[in-house]
């Protein structure tokens, strides 16, 4: 079973980080993972997009297509990716900063409020970590538990940002 | 882990001393990790020189003492750095350049492109030389070609480029490295030491005499022709049955290769020819292909370079097409996928 997904946003809202713990909680799992950041020229507040493949078999192409999954955390990310979603797919939405009609009546949409949630909580830099939270718990592709473990080797460089970002993280997973 | 990183770690494991550098995108984990890690060890040398120029001709002067030295760039600095190449095949030395390749021509753009291949496969610089080329697809692959690579520079006493670009250098994946790096560098026998008990010896690339260069030439030709004999790599995918091959090599070829999954998922007998070692080009096995296929698709990240390869290997069996994407843009399965199943209705291979 071959399972792709976008993550897209502004850089600096932590979309790259996202992706590299999906990918890392998966390699955890035993699967064959890769992971392709759109690169280079990004800058915090510039667009930044990363690809995430997981699978049982040897993953052929680490650019996808049509992925199962996106995640949006902003607005003109959710306007571009909308389309290449798989018919079928999980859309996942960061509702505090989209406001785009969503045009696609065929795939599903998960509406989280990231950044009103991590500023509730305290930690305003942290949501991607309850978007990342909600897509553990919909989309069923990584364990809790492992993407818990993968934060802590994706941030083991700042010990110090790991209880919040834990935090955050369950909060997303505990989320309706 | 990424791409660049992998090539890092690889390379000091393979007994690398000596690395120059100049940044530039898409590459710079590769001079970052080398900072962090082989500055570090003992006997070694990381240094981020003036230019590419100057880093290529650092690597010529550690490989004349008998360093295992190497540089990496991507496409405009790998320009900067041909003549030293040059320089490098003419001395016999070894090397292992790395070229994560972005779109060109000029300073082009930082996306991934594969528009380096006549470059590469062609010797680069100026004169009659080559260089080994080997075209990884994997961060894996990334790992043990940088071993591979430092490994046939020592043997045949020739510069060896590893052929990546951008995205591979970028991408993560998991990684083995299959060597732990040694406790002392290795030193290559006949780099100059000093000449204290022995005849000295001579490495240069100029001779006024004409016929001591063609000489040179010739032996170097020789050299190559064992290379073709001795190293010559290619992977195969579902080629047994199939009635259309597509011929591609990096990271296109993992593109075009999850795009024949998907078309074999309906039945269409479409099958992969990679080639490994970019030069020497594994024509032999493309013609033995080609007696029971008579289809090829070419695909590359460029506008047709390694086409002129197949097309002399095939030299006339079998049809060849071509599909490229230039510049930096990175095609995607499903667009390969559609230029292939066109093809095969085409040309009529359904029945």
């Amino acid at each position: 079973m071959l399972i792709k997904m976008v993550i897209a946003g502004f850089g600096g809202q932590g979309v790259l980080s996202m992706g590299l713990n999906i990918a890392q909680a998966a390699m955890l799992e035993g699967k064959n993972v890769t992971y392709l950041p759109a690169y280079g020229a990004e800058v915090r507040g510039g667009t930044a997009n990363c690809t995430v493949a997981i699978s049982d078999d040897e993953i052929a192409s680490p650019v996808a297509s049509s992925p199962e999954f996106v995640i949006a955390m902003n607005q003109p990310s959710a306007v571009k990716f909308q389309h290449h979603i798989q018919s079928g797919g999980l859309f996942f939405l960061n509702s505090s900063l989209i406001e785009a009609e969503i045009v696609r009546g065929d795939i599903e949409i998960v509406r989280v409020p990231a950044n009103k949630i991590a500023d509730e909580m305290g930690g305003p830099r942290a949501a991607n970590m309850v978007m990342l939270g909600a897509f553990t718990k919909k989309s069923g592709v990584v364990g809790l538990d492992n993407v818990l473990q993968a934060l802590k080797y994706t941030l083991s460089s700042k010990k110090k940002l790991i209880d919040i970002n834990e935090k955050a993280l369950i909060r997303g997973y505990e989320l309706d | 882990m990424d791409g660049n990183s992998a090539i890092a770690e690889a390379a000091i494991r393979a007994g690398l001393r000596c690395y120059f550098g100049y940044p530039i995108t898409p590459q710079n984990e590769l001079t970052e990790y080398m900072a962090l890690h082989l500055g570090r060890r003992k006997g070694c040398t990381f240094l981020q020189a003036e230019s590419e120029v100057a880093a290529i001709n650092m690597v010529y002067g550690a490989s004349l003492v008998g360093a295992r030295a190497m540089t990496s760039s991507s496409s405009p600095g790998i320009s900067l750095k041909q003549e030293g190449i040059s320089y490098l095949a003419a001395c016999e030395l070894p090397a292992v350049i790395v070229n994560m390749q972005r779109g060109g021509p000029g300073l082009g753009s930082i996306s991934a492109a594969q528009s380096d291949y006549f470059q590469a496969t062609r010797g680069g610089g100026h004169g009659d030389y080559r260089t080994i080329v080997l075209g990884p697809c994997s961060v894996q692959e990334l790992a043990d070609m940088t071993m591979r690579a430092f490994d046939l520079a020592d043997k045949y006493k020739i510069p060896v480029m590893i052929l990546g670009d951008g995205v591979l250098g970028q991408m993560k994946e998991p990684v083995d490295f299959k060597r732990e790096a040694p406790d002392v560098t290795p030193t290559r026998e006949g780099a100059l030491m000093g000449a204290r008990g022995r005849a000295s010896r001579v490495v240069k690339t100029f001779t006024s005499n004409p016929s001591e260069l063609e000489e040179i030439n010739w032996s170097l030709f020789r050299r190559y022709q064992l290379i073709k004999k001795n190293e010559t790599t290619w992977d195969t995918f579902m080629t047994d049955d199939a009635r259309l091959v597509v011929v591609t090599y990096g990271i296109a070829a993992r593109i075009a290769k999850g795009a024949i999954k998907n078309l074999r998922a309906e039945g269409l007998k479409v099958g992969l020819y990679r080639p490994v070692t970019l030069w020497p080009f594994p024509d032999e096995p493309l013609r033995e292909l080609s007696k029971n296929v008579k289809q090829f698709l070419v695909f590359e990240m460029n506008m047709g370079q390694m086409i002129e390869d197949v097309q002399l290997a095939l030299a006339g069996q079998g049809e060849v097409s071509f599909y490229g994407r230039p510049g930096g843009v990175i095609p995607t399965p499903d667009e390969v996928g559609r230029v292939m199943s066109r093809l095969y209705y085409q040309k009529g291979l359904r029945s």
